[in-house]
């Protein structure tokens, strides 16, 4: 297990890559003792919009505990919303045909289209999610990660160029047991955005990198798809490649892959880290035009958009390599530790 | 009866006319004649076509308009005036031709393209791939694979019939008779030549284009004209023809006078009868029949090849293509009031039927929220003049355009509007052998084929400047357009911003 000063200082490495004005981390394994419950972080823009949510949380679920987040006063983070999180069971009777899952993400949906002011910022178990406006080591000192341990960490510091900072739009993006975070600009957002939406996910935090989470809960829980045949959505072969793979069922997969899920590609730059409960996979767009770096050191995994800021906390990798262009670095939990 | 009417053009021979006799040959409106020597004009039957002034060799041939000083009136324009003395004259209904050509709004002027800058770097595609190639086709919502033994994954089932396109724009439908077979033979090989399909319209398929037939859409519509297994097997895909932008609500009308021999013998009727095809489908009463004709269609050409519907754009679009992808349409071709035709009751084609722009946006809006856009390959048409309307086309949620009357234009139309008479100059939509011949086959598709990659290299430009890199992932992409200058109901529909907001 790994405490949160790691990935505060990974981030600190890399400061100039932000402008203070977001900053996130995704903590896998930090609720042990709450592993059987869906760990839901609430933010409110106001302290009044809590009642609607927990109101709505103690209808649909079993609330086994609520607490406020507890924070810092740190300098560099102004005005923070107040910020909850409820330790939730689902009890089976209230499912209604839906699975647990399904069940969980239309409560999401519900609390972030319909509740005003309140907005769910990760959801899964034995996980949570920890951002907001600032830069990140001064997020991670705010949120006080040093207290947490987990045994897979995810940071991220933005730089917000096409839509508004706010305290829901930094990253990760987190929905169940995903979190994306994203260097770069999804151009294709707005196919992709009403593409989710007709499965019923609804993008309500104004930043193109949210469509990511659900696009990889769709594809990779609700369709079933291996993990290799959503890297061939999101960053797919170009038809040229396709087109010389001399397995005929294989050219016949990835065709289809691109007539059926064209509109679930990920076009434009981007280097992405998708998280999930056992590992991580780092993933650029098929072109490469945003970086990543992928070192393993011992039973540690990393990933970051630069190769100094893996060094700055572990000097002594045994391999560091820089993906290729639309092509996965996948780190996965073993009983024992980490390979990749 | 007297005739009020006053010319619509003036012909004026300048200085320089040689009396070579050019115009006189080339004028198939019986305009000029050569007398003592001079060419001479009869006005009232120009129909400004342009073809005598292209062809005048010493350019000394003008066509202006003749501008009589009516007072000034822009409710009663001079055209509306000139209608209604017409039908004074003969009683009779007024026929058109081409399109719609009344100063409706056009939405496509009013949208713009957004463009990459500093955090999304624009792809230059003379370095880069830019993918354009599309799909004609049903597909599933999701995909199932199923590993095999050595581990590699396969599709557990095969995907319906696809029709690769290289690039995202079809011939639209044009029937022979509305034009005649030398087009035909122009569009069927442009179409193979670029790697896309062209589609026969609702007269049959002539003998000799049989071998086009991995290039053709083949049409079934209400009248059924050369309809028949050979037809429907030799096609690449079936389109059930059940409205047409230009005159929605009533059928096809070609002139005994047109159907000469070839057109006869193609569309299984009897020489010099008329050809009118029934304002609705005698066997299509509702949403159910068309769904067992699209079932029918599918059995006859055992479910190997895409079957669509064309649909023209009115009032209740959406409803009717969300029903016609429940009834089984691999495609569904959305015709707008803008699109062209051979002969219409000008008081259809000017005043009936929307805007493809406005039809467009809520058919793709009501698929996706049924979650069944995915079912269908949506194909706009009717009015696309430019790459630039093909471009919002697609932001707005087609999967391909298909263009008519742009495609004649590149063929020498200038939009006279006059193919309901069957003397276009242009040897384009007229059944005179001598006037077809004007149509040089290698030279028209070399011209269509032309247009079609001109576009394509377009489409390639704006992608790269938008900053993506295949075709997929501008279509529905509305969030790369903005709006100036419409109103917000207007905005609603579109699901388009107006410019300045984010």
């Amino acid at each position: 297990m790994v405490p949160g000063q790691v990935i505060g200082d990974l981030m600190a490495a890399m400061h100039d890559r932000s402008n203070g004005l977001g900053g996130g981390f995704a903590a896998y394994g930090i609720y042990p003792e709450m592993a059987d419950s869906y760990a839901i972080h609430v933010i409110y823009d106001r302290d009044d919009h809590r009642s609607a949510v927990e109101q709505l949380l103690s209808a649909a679920t079993f609330l086994v505990r609520s607490e406020r987040i507890y924070t810092r006063p740190t300098p560099g983070i102004g005005v923070a919303p107040d910020m909850w999180r409820y330790f939730v069971q689902v009890p089976p009777a209230n499912l209604g045909g839906l699975s647990e899952e399904d069940y969980v993400v239309r409560l999401v949906m519900r609390v972030n289209m319909e509740l005003p002011g309140s907005w769910v910022v990760s959801c899964g178990k034995n996980l949570g999610v920890f951002k907001g406006v600032g830069y990140p080591e001064d997020i991670a000192n705010f949120f006080r990660l040093e207290e947490y341990r987990a045994y897979q960490w995810i940071g991220h510091g933005r730089f917000p160029t096409n839509t508004v900072a706010w305290w829901g739009g930094a990253h990760p993006f987190s929905l169940l047991e995903w979190s994306v975070v994203h260097n770069g600009e999804i151009s294709s957002y707005g196919i992709n955005r009403r593409y989710v939406e007709m499965f019923g996910y609804r993008c309500t935090l104004r930043t193109d990198t949210e469509v990511l989470v659900y696009l990889v809960d769709l594809l990779v829980r609700r369709h079933r798809l291996p993990w290799r045949l959503l890297y061939a959505i999101l960053a797919p072969p170009f038809w040229e490649q396709i087109e010389r793979m001399s397995d005929p069922d294989r050219r016949e997969l990835y065709t289809a892959l691109r007539q059926v899920y064209g509109s679930a590609m990920a076009n434009g730059p981007f280097s992405i880290i998708i998280g999930h409960s056992r590992g991580m996979i780092g993933l650029t767009d098929r072109a490469k035009l945003r970086p990543l770096m992928a070192a393993r050191e011992g039973f540690r995994f990393y990933l970051a958009s630069e190769e100094s800021a893996i060094r700055s906390v572990a000097p002594n990798l045994d391999c560091i390599w820089a993906p290729k262009a639309g092509f996965p670095a996948e780190g996965r939990l073993l009983s024992q530790g980490v390979s990749a | 009866m007297r005739n009020y009417l006053l010319p619509d053009f003036l012909v004026q021979v300048g200085e320089g006319c040689s009396a070579c006799g050019r115009c006189a040959r080339e004028c198939s409106f019986g305009v000029i004649s050569m007398e003592s020597g001079r060419p001479v004009a009869r006005h009232s039957r120009c129909v400004a076509c342009a073809r005598c002034v292209t062809f005048c060799p010493t350019g000394a041939l003008r066509v202006v308009p003749n501008q009589v000083a009516h007072r000034h009136n822009p409710y009663w324009s001079v055209s509306l005036r000139h209608d209604l003395m017409r039908q004074a004259q003969t009683g009779g209904m007024l026929l058109a031709g081409a399109g719609n050509d009344l100063a409706y709004q056009s939405i496509w002027d009013h949208l713009l393209l957004d463009a990459s800058q500093v955090t999304n770097p624009s792809i230059d595609p003379l370095r880069e791939p830019m993918e354009v190639v599309t799909f004609l086709g049903a597909k599933p919502s999701a995909l199932q694979v199923e590993a095999r033994p050595e581990g590699t994954l396969r599709l557990a089932h095969p995907l319906p019939p696809q029709i690769r396109l290289e690039v995202p724009i079809l011939l639209g439908a044009m029937s022979l008779g509305a034009v005649n077979l030398n087009v035909h033979r122009i569009l069927a090989r442009a179409a193979q030549e670029t790697g896309t399909l062209w589609n026969c319209g609702e007269g049959g398929l002539h003998e000799e284009l049989y071998e086009f037939g991995p290039s053709t859409v083949v049409q079934v519509a209400s009248g059924r004209f050369g309809v028949h297994p050979r037809y429907l097997e030799r096609a690449a895909a079936v389109e059930i023809k059940m409205g047409q932008g230009a005159k929605p609500g009533i059928g096809g009308h070609l002139p005994g006078e047109k159907v000469t021999a070839e057109i006869a013998a193609t569309r299984m009727i009897p020489e010099g009868a008329d050809a009118l095809s029934p304002a609705p489908h005698h066997d299509i009463y509702s949403i159910e029949d068309l769904a067992q004709l699209v079932g029918a269609v599918k059995q006859a050409t055992g479910f190997a090849k895409p079957v669509g519907v064309k649909i023209a754009a009115v009032h209740h679009v959406a409803a009717i293509a969300s029903g016609a992808v429940r009834a089984g349409a691999d495609f569904v071709t959305v015709d707008g009031f803008r699109g062209g035709t051979g002969a219409a009751p000008k008081v259809v084609r000017n005043h009936m039927g929307i805007p493809l722009e406005l039809a467009l946006a809520a058919v793709d809006d009501r698929l996706r929220e049924e979650g069944i856009r995915n079912e269908v390959t949506l194909v706009a048409s009717g009015g696309i003049r430019s790459s630039g309307d093909m471009v919002k086309a697609l932001a707005l949620g087609a999967d391909a355009v298909a263009v008519g009357t742009a495609a004649l234009v590149s063929l020498g139309c200038t939009l006279c509007q006059a193919c309901h008479t069957g003397r276009c100059a242009w040897g384009l939509t007229t059944q005179d052998p001598k006037l077809a011949a004007r149509q040089d086959l290698e030279e028209g598709v070399e011209r269509v084929g032309n247009l079609i990659r001109a576009w394509a290299t377009e489409l390639r430009e704006v992608l790269g400047a938008l900053g993506i890199n295949a075709v997929e992932s501008l279509r529905g992409n509305r969030e790369r357009l903005r709006a100036v200058g419409l109103d917000a109901e207007t905005l609603a529909v579109l699901g388009v911003q107006a410019a300045g907001r984010e």
